[in-house]
């Protein structure tokens, strides 16, 4: 009989090991599940996985996509260390989307320097405001702040659908659901040409350092660790669970308004009333997968990147529904959570029956 | 019957129907918790008992076999949960997360070949004599099983949760395992099997949204009704009426959308798609500020994991 030991101190190794074992399992009860599909195995394990990131194009695709998702898990690994369960990123980013995408609109026709700073504060804004309501509910009235950030998603949602079948919408557009397409002043820049890989990759590398210096280095960092374990030693160091609070909530709401303006200002270059593949979910999994360390996260982001790019690429070839990455995704983290057990646990074999 | 009447009767239809899958969901949800169990993957275990009841309902044409088969599935995205939280000792909250994440993926992948078939829809059964009665019976006695089903559970585990031997052991093991524990019950099967109970709920709710409500399938059709139902086992404060109550009440706020239009409210639908959710928001806020109700009827262990050995 299998039974599970105590360590007498969490494994450092499993702590590494967790997340290849998890992607190894992955990647095998991926191909089982094709083959239970009736799918090619050898065909779908290489449209999934090597032809992706076999041009400089696909390699630079995988950078689009990975760097929402670095921002924003980035953002909740800091809430997540302090037991702030903010899952409504993808809510804090369709509002970055709406209010920046609103501000390129009301400068639409100005050519300026100065249109694409303003979009990406009112971006990091609306991000907040969505952010800052769980936070004044949870700390102001007790409310649970999964369910209340979770239900702000479908609420944005709905938000920018009205948006853009009503005051947003392109007045040339033959009443499509779309807004105007940005000018190159509301755009950013593309760091790498004929690619769509813009500056946010950049920022999104930046923001690892730079969470990465917060928590090693600052006494908030500190606060934040702490917190998740030892409330009251949070306490000592200056820092109320209520300041936490708000702090990785508004913190998160910045990044991900930030990722939300640049998808609208990048890869899609108007407002549309779907702006996200989920980014905000998938963000979970990946600040999870990073081991909440922003430099793990970096490396999750990237993978999870793929795990996109495989489902698009596994649609056109093979057909199948891109509800194939959500699998994917979703079966990464429990063989995650699952393969975490060796960090504290050894896993003894016993003989039934056997005494302690 | 007048005009009026009838419309009345077909507003509390709606409201009923609405109400429903909401009230499956939630009861289960309610269990699981009383023993301890947190579960952020109604959502997906919804998802999976749609799409499996609407696929058996589908190819072998028989209901029953369709409900069979959402409430298994409902079970097996539980067991998972329960292997990970229970025998793995997993974070609650984040294998919640992922059972959703994963049911939304492999609901969309198994449905993807039953988009746009139509299903007649569950039968419904009249109760004789009660159902000509005027407006109370077209209202309330003519139905399909799982509507009066839903109703009955509801009274069965408010009844078992009270008064039964199990009832009570189920509620020490989420009120103090370690007492229960030294008592001599087994927690963790109890918990295994409130975690199955929940997943077997809301498989039916799923099978009710996509064989009677809709009745079709449609990717992610549940919308956020497992979210909903997780917020109001905490509106009912963790009480079976109160949680009957308050399915009926945001049934009704969900088909405030469908009959704006008709009594000539002439605001966008997203805004009135908006209210379940800005409802749900409220009544957290409104039941939340009061910490000590919170605190004397919430399970006392509620999403801790439980070590034996300790």
């Amino acid at each position: 009989m299998i039974t599970l030991q105590p360590r007498a101190e969490p494994s450092k190794l499993m702590g590494f090991a967790a997340p290849l074992i998890a992607l190894v399992v992955t990647l095998l009860a991926g191909l089982v599940l094709f083959a239970l599909l009736g799918v090619p195995v050898g065909k779908a394990f290489y449209a999934f996985f090597i032809e992706p990131v076999s041009s400089v194009y696909g390699l630079s695709e995988l950078g689009v996509k990975a760097a929402p998702l670095i921002m924003i898990a980035v953002a909740l690994s800091i809430g997540y260390r302090a037991n702030v369960w903010n899952i409504g990123a993808e809510g804090q980013l369709i509002l970055g989307g709406i209010c920046g995408g609103a501000v390129a609109l009301y400068f639409y026709e100005v050519e300026a320097w100065y249109v694409l700073p303003l979009m990406i504060t009112a971006g990091m804004l609306g991000g907040m405001f969505w952010a800052a309501i769980p936070a004044f509910l949870r700390t102001r009235f007790n409310a649970n702040e999964i369910l209340v950030s979770l239900m702000l998603t479908y609420i944005a949602a709905l938000l920018l659908s009205m948006l853009v079948h009503g005051p947003l919408r392109d007045p040339d557009g033959y009443n499509f659901p779309e807004s105007r397409l940005f000018h190159a002043a509301a755009t950013l820049p593309v760091i790498l040409e004929g690619t769509r890989l813009h500056i946010g990759a950049l920022v999104a590398l930046l923001l690892a350092v730079g969470v990465w210096v917060l928590l090693s280095r600052t006494l908030l960092g500190f606060a934040l660790k702490v917190n998740g374990s030892a409330p009251r030693a949070g306490l000592y160091a200056g820092f109320t669970q209520n300041r936490l609070i708000w702090f990785s909530l508004l913190f998160c709401g910045a990044a991900a308004g930030c990722a939300g303006l640049f998808e609208v200002a990048g890869p899609i270059g108007q407002l549309l009333p779907n702006i996200s593949p989920g980014y905000g979910f998938t963000a979970i999994i990946v600040a999870f997968l990073g081991r909440l360390h922003p430099i793990g996260i970096i490396f999750a982001g990237l993978v999870m990147a793929l795990s996109y790019l495989g489902g698009e690429s596994a649609q056109i070839s093979l057909n199948l529904p891109v509800a194939v990455t959500g699998v994917f995704q979703g079966m990464l983290l429990f063989f995650l959570l699952a393969a975490d057990v060796l960090i504290n646990y050894r896993i003894v074999w016993r003989a039934k029956g056997a005494r302690v | 019957m007048s005009m009026d009447s009838n419309m009345m009767v077909m507003i509390g239809l709606t409201v009923i129907s609405a109400a429903t899958p909401l009230v499956f969901a939630a009861i289960g949800e309610l269990v699981a918790e009383k023993s301890g169990v947190l579960n952020l993957g109604v959502e997906g275990m919804m998802l999976a008992g749609a799409v499996s009841g609407f696929a058996v309902a589908h190819v072998s044409g028989s209901a029953f076999l369709g409900v069979l088969a959402g409430v298994f599935a409902g079970i097996l995205m539980a067991l998972v949960f329960a292997f990970l939280t229970l025998s793995l000792r997993a974070s609650q909250v984040a294998t919640g997360l992922a059972l959703t994440i994963f049911g939304v993926g492999l609901s969309a992948l198994l449905g993807q070949p039953l988009i746009g078939i139509a299903y007649e829809g569950l039968p419904s059964y009249s109760i004789p004599l009660l159902a000509n009665l005027p407006i109370v019976g077209p209202l309330l006695f003519e139905h399909n099983l799982l509507v009066y089903g839903s109703i009955l559970l509801v009274l069965t585990v408010s009844l078992f949760l009270k008064y039964t031997r199990a009832g009570l052991v189920l509620r020490a093991v989420g009120d103090s395992p370690d007492s229960a524990h030294a008592l001599g019950y087994p927690v963790i099967r109890v918990r295994y099997l409130a975690t199955l109970f929940g997943g077997a709920c809301a498989g039916l709710a799923g099978c009710y949204l996509s064989m009677a409500y809709a009745p079709m399938w449609v990717e992610s059709m549940s919308a956020g009704r497992g979210w909903i139902a997780l917020a109001l086992v905490v509106f009912a404060t963790w009480q079976p009426g109160r949680l009957l109550f308050g399915a009926y009440l945001f049934g009704g706020i969900t088909i405030l959308q469908l009959h704006a239009q008709a009594i000539g409210i002439n605001v966008p639908s997203q805004l009135m798609s908006m209210l379940p959710y800005i409802a749900t928001i409220v009544v957290l806020v409104i039941i939340s500020r009061d910490r000590g109700r919170i605190r004397k009827n919430a399970p006392a262990s509620i999403g801790q994991a439980f070590h034996p050995t300790k």
